[in-house]
């Protein structure tokens, strides 16, 4: 059950791992996602789905090994087993009318971009695609996104590769040069999130935007993964993870998403101890 | 025959003593313990106990059994009816139940019905000298959703009659609100590990990490050739209190704070889930949930607060817990409200409350609470745990086009359990909102007897 079948080293502490998930691959649409444990006492790790392949039975995942439980994650091998993934969780991207679009993909967020920016390219979708990285190290699915879509800004904070700046510069100029879209995803770090909905507001396009809340049971269950929506509270796992950009409250799920840091610390040391034994 | 006015007492660990670990507060009968005990049932002609259980054990028999010292027999008399005795033995409200029917309660206390089952069921585990083997097939094949108490009951029972049965779980592991929402001083997990063992070996099949309504549909397992599902998929949304503060790190539900302490064990050090700061704890709510958060809380070394609107007598948790909790050290602050959490960089600091009147009864026929004026105080805190009741969780129902629910998100069903879909069947907390464990195994059961019913006709 749950065997890796593929793991690529993407950059440095980007992986991607492909894992038999029948169940999940039968079903699986863009936008939804998995929980795994990747061991029997480990931590409900949600991640949003890249690919999946209905034939083999396979889901792709990319990831940052960046605390205990990714570098876990990371040390697995092909042809060992997860502990647990299930899903497809969370509501499907609503991609439906969809014919011009900008989709913006922030580091990471590039890996759950990007299978939105496929879906709508299938649907026939004319797509502007601004994918943002720290510097030229981080970058990844280059091609892959260049493929679906009709033109690609690459933006580094940095300017080691692509343009200098952020991807809300790329995207603040198109608006000025006058391209109005359909709708807009963004996905990324809240903060960039936040500034992209800031500006799409003023232009008054729809912006669709995909929260990465901590979660335990990622189907409804513990409230972990609230947020507030419109003055409403709704639950990333079930209500979401996408909702309408310019009703999160975005400054109180930066707060939210920090909730556990001080045990994280605490907990990834003893993870990086387990992680290094491994090693 | 025993003419003691008073049950037998159940040793418990020390308050003191026990506060600081998980290991279960309440041990147990002796064999001895136990037929003194049962030697007290008067075996009334009308049995009036059996009127008061929702699965109809037969209590006269299994309790002259054990004053026999028949112990085998009595377990296989129980679990005639009870497909988890020993969870039910330990968690089910009996003084609401069965033992509130007792003659002997008339004058004195009832016979202790819930410890003798205790005693019964954990002898028969420890020994497994019963487990039971599958009886041979009848060819149709059942689906149950949810491996809480009123799927694995429903499973339990259809599999005794010959069926084919499979539970879909979505967690990684079965047993639903007795994994991760009892927490194990209660029920130890072995227990439940064993009464579920014990339904494999019966020949029900479980499939973890699939959840219904988004792995499959109720469609797609008619096509894979189930003839009938029976829906246990339980009220797991917890409610909050929508006061300003509620989003604030450090304010979790109950549901939330049981998890990570019962289920992913995140006190636990071989155990990767963190666990959040306890130091002083604020629980909000009345029920058995809010004793079960409090006391967890305590056992981490947390200075507990119980905040309760109404007074003790009103509060909806067992008696028993409530008593455990007070010994344990938890502090009860009756008749006070939560009106905002406080907050510092994001973080809890402390919750601002009010104190309550009682006033005339509501329709729930408690005195309806109102604030008191100018009793605002603020207590520290640097955890605030909602337990404020569930509701039936959307995933499925909201997928299932044609299943009728009622206004409050519940399935509606018959009295058997059959729901305004064709061999579609629901018990348990999905459909009366958040109750009991033995009421679900009641639904769970008249639901199979009404699966079987159809498909056997």
């Amino acid at each position: 059950m749950y065997t890796l079948t593929k793991r690529i080293q993407l950059n440095e502490n980007t992986v991607l791992i492909s894992v038999k998930a029948p169940l999940v691959a039968a079903r699986c649409l863009p936008g939804q996602f998995v929980v795994l444990m990747v061991h029997e006492k480990g931590e409900r790790i949600p991640l949003t789905v890249a690919d999946y392949d209905r034939e083999q039975g396979t889901v792709s995942m990319i990831f940052q090994s960046v605390g205990g439980s990714t570098r876990l994650l990371a040390q697995k091998k092909c042809g060992e087993d997860l502990f647990a993934v299930v899903g497809p969780l969370g509501k499907p991207s609503d991609l439906q009318g969809i014919q011009k679009a900008a989709v913006i993909g922030g580091g990471l967020g590039c890996a759950i971009a990007y299978p939105v920016a496929r879906a709508l390219h299938e649907q026939g979708c004319e797509t502007e695609l601004i994918a943002g990285f720290r510097s030229r190290e981080q970058v990844i699915l280059l091609e892959e996104m260049a493929a679906v879509s009709k033109h690609l800004t690459l933006m580094t904070d940095d300017g080691s590769m692509g343009e200098k700046g952020f991807v809300t510069d790329a995207l603040r100029r198109l608006l000025e040069q006058g391209e109005r879209f359909d709708a807009v995803y963004a996905v990324g770090p809240l903060p960039m999130m936040k500034f992209v909905c800031r500006l799409t507001e003023s232009y008054g396009i729809p912006t669709v935007v995909s929260m990465n809340s901590i979660m335990i049971d990622g189907t409804g269950m513990c409230g972990c993964c609230r947020l507030t929506v419109g003055g409403k509270i709704r639950f990333a796992c079930v209500d979401g993870p996408e909702f309408d950009g310019h009703a999160v409250d975005f400054d109180e799920a930066i707060a939210r998403n920090t909730a556990y840091r001080a045990q994280e610390r605490e907990a990834d040391c003893r993870l990086l101890r387990k992680a290094e034994e491994h090693e | 025959m025993n003419n003691a006015k008073n049950k037998t007492p159940m040793a418990t660990l020390d308050p003191k003593m026990r506060c600081t670990h998980f290991e279960e507060v309440a041990l147990g009968y002796t064999e001895e313990e136990a037929r003194a005990e049962a030697a007290r049932c008067l075996h009334c002609a009308h049995k009036p106990c059996v009127s008061g259980c929702p699965v109809g054990v037969d209590i006269p028999s299994f309790i002259e059994q054990i004053a026999q010292g028949e112990v085998d027999k009595a377990y296989l008399t129980i679990t005639q009816t009870n497909a988890l005795p020993a969870v039910c033995g330990r968690v089910c409200p009996q003084e609401k139940q069965c033992e509130s029917r007792c003659v002997r309660a008339i004058k004195g206390e009832s016979v202790a019905i819930g410890r003798l089952e205790r005693f019964a069921a954990d002898r028969a585990l420890s020994e497994r000298s019963s487990a039971p083997t599958p009886p041979p097939s009848n060819g149709h094949r059942v689906a149950v959703i949810g491996a809480g108490p009123a799927g694995l009951t429903c499973a339990g029972t259809l599999a005794a009659s010959g069926f084919d049965v499979t539970v879909f779980e979505s967690l990684h592991v079965p047993g639903g609100v007795l994994m991760y929402g009892i927490p194990a001083f209660r029920l130890p997990k072995p227990i439940v590990s064993a009464e579920i063992q014990r339904l494999t070996d019966l020949g029900v099949k479980l499939v973890t990490n699939a959840v219904a309504g988004n792995a499959f549909t109720l469609d797609s397992l008619f096509t894979e050739g189930f003839e009938a599902v029976f829906i246990g998929t339980g009220a797991g949304l917890p409610a909050f209190a929508s006061i300003p503060g509620e989003s604030l790190c450090g304010v979790l539900s109950a549901n939330e704070f049981l998890t990570r302490v019962n289920l992913m064990h995140a006190a636990e050090e071989s155990y990767d889930t963190p666990l959040p700061n306890t130091a002083d704890t604020v629980v909000v709510g009345g029920g058995n949930v809010a004793m079960d958060a409090a006391r967890c809380a305590r056992r981490l070394g947390a200075n507990v607060t119980l905040l309760y609107r109404r007074t003790r007598a009103e509060m909806p948790a067992r008696a028993e817990e409530i008593e455990h909790a007070l010994e344990e050290g938890i502090r009860l602050r009756e008749l006070a409200a939560p009106l905002e959490v406080l907050g510092e960089n994001g973080t809890v600091r402390g919750i601002r409350c009010t104190e309550m009147e009682l006033t005339e009864p509501d329709e729930s026929g408690r005195r309806r609470p109102i604030p008191k004026e100018n009793s605002e105080f603020v207590l520290k805190a640097d955890c605030v745990i909602m337990a404020l009741g569930t509701s039936p969780n959307p995933l499925l129902t909201s997928r299932t086009p044609g299943l009728v629910l009622n206004a409050r998100g519940c399935i509606q069903t018959d009295e058997n359990g059959a729901t305004s879909l064709p061999h579609i069947y629901a018990g348990g907390d999905a459909v009366t909102g958040a109750a009991t464990v033995i009421q679900a195994m009641g639904a769970g059961r008249q639901a199979a007897h009404a699966i079987e019913k159809e498909l056997l006709k």
